[in-house]
């Protein structure tokens, strides 16, 4: 059994009173939701906290998927099992359904968040691609009530780095609504509920033939999951087509930058990048379609 | 779920049976399904203590000092035991399976990371594991010896400085065959193809890792200790060498195994430092490692470069088989074989064929990774033996552009050769492999699939069907020929009938989930008539059964079985005898029926073995020179060992785009002789199959240059899910052993040791659209991709 470091622990009754215990305790504490992250780095005793603050019982307040007119909120405690059964998203997002059948297993569905899941910041990171392709807004709350919103782009600051304070707390995810929607998930790995060798989102917004916008988001191919804006610049205002397709895959491959490592090598993964955004495109595409 | 195909030619099953053979239930599962089964992680003694190892994060470094204050001051600590302190009672090194020593702590120098270099015993294993971080080593950090294929380069750093006289990493070297006749046939052959092969290391992984729980009493000066092992007898002979502790006075008990498949064979540091800690303390000590020390520091498998050649002639006649290999045996050759075995049964490469020479050369080296060398289901090195014969078959079809089916069949060994001794002196018991193999192609519809693969071919799809055939070698061994550091490899049995007709078996194997209690009581049931269900099986516990070497090898049913059946017959015997008084009648005029002798021609005329076991233990006369009780003892040597064969086929697809495999088929015909358990072989050769998907598709122990150790966690070192493999489709074939009691042979490591092949020669045979011959395991979508490009690389 492999044990951690000593700490201490306790639960949070509300949002407030986690941000108050945070701003207390300062980087020696940490919030732990589904756990499915921090406890195997606290059991390897690669990350030691003193305090852990148990936001778990917040899930009333932090669970949930809400549609509105021109966005979809989520809570940032929803677990991964709700994104996945979520009929809210299922009509509007596909790619949520595809990635998480393919995001570990059942049991760490069943607690993991999607705040965790964007809060560990590790770049093989499903859901933060999957935020990445749809262009989310996370919002973070601090000391005070005060909230702040920022893009993808912003929330992530390196590997295992974000733009969350120590004494601030992720509350909601943003996801804008906008016609013609389609977005679909890929993901190579080398075995069933390993992290991705490579993963690529896809979302395409057509009007009539035409692409309005589309975005792909790639996991484990860089320092943190890549938004690609030159593939959104290509394909706006394009027919879509297989030749569009591969000059996707082109310029996916083109502008990441993987490292070589136990699960691929760079030239691989980089083939991979090139493989699946033409594979979730075509696919954002035919759903898009229908 | 599971197709079964069943050749009723030549075997019934034998469901019908009021008792004996066929397909039972297993007697331990209600245990293990309800929770109620007992690890040794379950064992709590009052005032038991804790004990966590500190090992070496380097893999070579020379140890300066070593500073324990900080962590004796710890609370709740009790000791911290160093090399130093272990030096000064003798017993800072102590023996491997292979008559080299491997450091219980490490005193001088460390030689791989994750090796032991300390311990500390404390009230709970928090306490114990913090106090770790407390000791504070100074390292000398040395050069490390990664790379086998250098470890003899003149300038390689020398890893066994403490061995008298050692100048370099070699460990042994060792050869079989015939080299001159090999040459003269590869000189005159018409076709030779060599082709370089890498079976990495890779690690057998047991669910429950290993631990022990060691509790030795001052005043008896008795030392009980239940611990993870496969060999219970053999661990505890080697205790007594070790430690000096008087053998009568070591209880080993290894109570439920959660799995073994050889990593539970050696004896481990943590073991004896257990049996120190409780020494010293005076109080039950227990050590269990987590997930990583087992990854790193426990018996991995395999890691053999080999070079493999072989000869025949344009028309598909193989002359000859040849094969150079570098075997890496980490820091300390801790291999479990033989004595006169250092690289097991590697000599039975010449696989299933009839040739006409064969030569292997081998060359062993250290290097600074960890010890262990021949675990994970391999039969003692058949695994690498048969990867090699299995694949370059493959390589010569289609050098000769012949199908691989069709080659292997024109050159099996045939039935009427049997018993046929091998070119590197092995004599193959029994085996008729042309059923098998057809059976196989059957079920497989081996035409129809390579139709399907054409077809697909010609739209760029890639589609492979790999074949392997194989022979094993198992049950370890006669006792003239074999043992394991002095102690030959015979296993004892004992049997008892209480007076009411129920019995008790001891056994001197151990189960690690193989169902001995099941497969063990219906051996003893189909010859003398009591059901399984009243016969109780005692294993694991060495004050409780008789001596023997233990579970490993695939040996329990081809010795351990045979002792059961032999003990049995034996008290048949004698309940012959006690019958004949009963009946009245001379024991020749007795006939045994399942369970009762009757008069011959008198049916009627009858007593049951319950009967017979009342009057054994009862009042009244017994026969003259008979004494009461229905009990027996044996210690069987097996004559030869048994050679259990199976012809395997696997279907792949591979995804062109990502070069991802997928198995969609595997076909398994398997002839372990006769059939005691038919689910129970199923599901060893389920697991084993699975185990092959494993070793062929994701898992290997990587190191870095520096020899960290890349697969330390299950994150790291993958094994493979339900997810990854299909439906098995089983089938066998029956050939009876002809020396073994009831004619059975081993089946534990069967379907390990032939599935590799299958689904490397599946992946293979799918990429020859892109020129491929070869291509190393672990083919992860990136070395299948890259094999794609041709630019396949060796793993290492
Ligand atoms: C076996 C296994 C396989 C996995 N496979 C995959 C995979 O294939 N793909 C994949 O994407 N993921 C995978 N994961 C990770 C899984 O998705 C985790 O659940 C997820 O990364 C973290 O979610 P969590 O709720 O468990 O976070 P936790 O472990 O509880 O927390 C992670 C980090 O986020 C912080 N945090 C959590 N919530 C908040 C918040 N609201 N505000 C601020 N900080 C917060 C914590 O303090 C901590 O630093 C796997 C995990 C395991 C154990």
């Amino acid at each position: 059994m492999q044990v951690p470091a000593p700490f201490e622990y306790e639960r949070a009754t509300s949002v407030d009173h986690a941000i108050s215990l945070l701003e207390r305790l300062g980087g020696t504490a940490r919030l732990i939701a589904g756990g499915h992250s921090l406890l195997p780095m606290m059991k390897l005793r690669l990350a030691n906290f003193d305090y852990l603050i148990d936001i778990n019982d917040l899930h009333g307040e932090l669970g949930y998927v809400e549609a509105g007119p021109d966005e979809i909120r989520i809570g940032a405690l929803t677990r991964h099992r709700e994104l996945l059964e979520s009929p809210v998203l299922a009509a509007a997002f596909p790619i949520f359904a595809d990635a998480e059948r393919v995001i570990a297993d059942p049991v760490v569905r069943n607690r993991g968040t999607l705040g965790g899941s964007l809060c560990q910041a590790d770049p093989s990171e499903d859901l933060s691609a999957v935020c990445t392709t749809l262009d989310a807004r996370c919002v973070i709350r601090g000391p005070g009530g005060a909230e702040r919103v920022v893009s993808m782009e912003d929330f992530h600051v390196g590997p295992y780095e974000t733009a969350v304070a120590d004494d601030e707390i992720l509350v909601e995810i943003r996801l804008p609504v906008r016609p013609g929607c389609g977005s679909a998930y890929a993901k190579v790995e080398r075995r069933a509920g390993d992290w991705a060798v490579v993963s690529a989102g896809a979302a395409v917004w057509l009007d009539g033939g035409a692409i309005v916008d589309a975005r792909v988001g790639l996991a484990a191919v860089g320092p943190n999951t890549t938004g690609i804006p030159a593939i959104s610049a290509a394909l706006r205002g394009q027919e879509p087509s297989e030749s569009l397709y591969e000059q996707a895959g082109a310029i996916a491959a083109d502008s990441c930058d993987p490292v070589t490592d136990q699960r691929g090598s760079a030239d691989y993964k980089r083939h991979l990048a090139a493989e699946l955004t033409r594979r979730t495109l075509r696919r954002a595409v035919e759903r898009a379609r229908s | 779920m599971t197709t079964v195909h069943e050749r009723v030619d030549t075997f019934h099953d034998n469901d019908q049976k009021p008792v004996g053979y066929g397909r039972m239930l297993r007697k331990e599962d209600p245990r293990f399904l309800r929770g109620r089964g007992r690890y040794v992680d379950d064992v709590q003694l009052p005032g038991m203590l804790h004990l966590a190892i500190l090992r070496s994060p380097v893999a070579h470094a020379r140890i300066v000092s070593i500073d324990t204050s900080a962590a004796e001051a710890s609370p709740g600590v009790k000791a911290v035991v160093t090399g130093a302190m272990l030096a000064q009672q003798n017993l800072a090194w102590m023996p491997t399976l292979s008559n080299d020593v491997q450091a219980v702590l490490a005193t001088d120098k460390v030689r791989f990371q994750g090796q032991e270099v300390a311990f500390v015993v404390a009230e709970d294993r928090y306490a114990a594991r913090d106090a770790l971080e407390l000791i504070d080593v100074e390292y000398d950090v040395l050069d490390p010896v990664i790379d086998a294929r250098r470890a003899l380069e003149s300038d390689a750093p020398l890893i066994r400085d403490d061995l008298d006289g050692k100048t370099n990493n070699h460990c042994f070297d060792w050869e079989t065959g015939d080299e001159a006749a090999t040459e003269a046939v590869f000189a005159r052959a018409d076709v030779v193809v060599s082709q370089d092969l890498v079976y990495p290391r890779v690690h057998p992984a047991p669910m429950e890792t290993c631990g022990a729980v060691a509790d030795y009493d001052a005043v008896d000066g008795k030392l009980r200790l239940w611990s993870t092992t496969q060999a219970p007898h053999a661990h505890r002979t080697l205790y007594a060498i070790v430690a000096g502790l008087p053998e009568h006075k070591i209880q080993v008990i290894s109570p439920d195994i959660g799995g073994g498949f050889g990593n539970k064979v050696p004896i481990y540091p943590g073991y004896v430092c257990a049996i120190v800690a409780s020494i010293v303390t005076g109080k039950p000590v227990k050590w269990m490692e987590d997930r990583s020390e087992n990854l790193i520091s426990t018996g991995f498998a395999r890691d053999y470069i080999m070079r493999g050649e072989i000869a025949a002639t344009r028309d598909g006649r193989i002359l000859g088989i040849r094969t150079n290999v570098l075997a890496d045996h980490g820091a300390f050759n801790g291999t479990a074989a033989p004595v006169k075995y250092p690289a097991g049964f590697f000599g039975v490469f010449t696989g299933s064929y009839d040739i006409e020479a064969a030569y292997c050369k081998m060359t062993a080296v250290y290097t600074n990774k960890a010890p262990g060398g021949v675990a994970y289901a391999c039969s003692f090195r058949i695994t690498e033996a048969v990867y090699l014969v299995e694949r370059i078959v493959d390589c010569l079809a289609d050098e000769l552009g012949m199908d691989p089916a069709e080659l292997r069949l024109k050159n099996f060994i045939q039935p009427e050769q049997f018993p046929y001794t091998t070119k590197t002196g092995w004599v193959y018991d029994s085996g008729n492999y042309e059923p098998t193999m057809r059976l196989a192609m059957e079920m497989a519809g081996y035409d129809e699939l390579r139709r399907e693969q054409a077809e697909k071919r010609a739209r760029g799809e890639l589609m492979g069907i790999g074949i392997a055939f194989f022979t094993e070698a198992v049950g370890a061994g006669p006792r003239k020929d074999m043992d394991i550091l002095g102690l030959g490899m015979a296993d004892g049995c004992e049997l008892r009938v209480h007076p009411t007709g129920k019995a008790v078996v001891r056994l001197s194997v151990q189960s690690q989930g193989q169902g001995h209690e099941t497969t063990f009581a219906q051996i003893v049931a189909e010859e003398i008539g009591i059901p399984p269900a009243d016969i109780e099986v005692l294993h694991g516990d060495t004050d409780n059964t008789p001596f023997g070497l233990g579970t490993y090898g695939s040996r329990s049913t081809p010795v351990s079985g045979a002792a059961a059946a032999l003990v049995a017959r034996k008290v048949r015997d004698k309940a012959r005898i006690i019958a004949s008084g009963m009946l009245e009648v001379s024991v020749a005029d007795l006939e045994w029926e399942k369970g009762a002798f009757h008069v011959a021609g008198d049916p009627g005329r009858s007593v049951t073995i319950q009967d017979i076991a009342l009057r054994a233990h009862g009042a009244g006369d017994l026969p003259e020179g008979i004494e009461g009780g229905l009990e027996a003892q044996i210690c069987y040597n097996p004559s030869n060992l048994t050679y259990p064969h199976g012809a395997y086929i696997c279907v792949v697809d591979i995804d062109p785009g990502t070069a991802q495999v997928t198995v969609r088929r595997f076909i398994a015909v398997d002839d372990c002789g006769t059939r005691i358990n038919p689910m129970i072989i199923e599901g060893q050769v389920h697991g084993g199959l699975t185990d092959g998907v494993g070793m062929a598709l994701m898992e290997m122990i990587a190191f870095d240059e520096d020899g960290n150790c890349l697969g330390a966690s299950l994150m790291d070192y993958l094994i493979p899910t339900s997810l990854e493999v299909p439906d098995w489709e089983t089938g066998f074939t029956v050939t009876p052993s002809p020396h073994h009691p009831i004619g059975a042979k081993g089946v534990g490591e069967s379907a390990t040791v032939g599935s590799p092949p299958a689904i490397v020669n599946a992946v293979v045979d799918a990429l020859k659209p892109f020129g491929v011959r070869h291509a190393d395991m672990p083919l992860t979508p990136s070395r299948v991709w890259d094999a794609m490009r041709g630019q396949a690389r060796p793993p290492i």
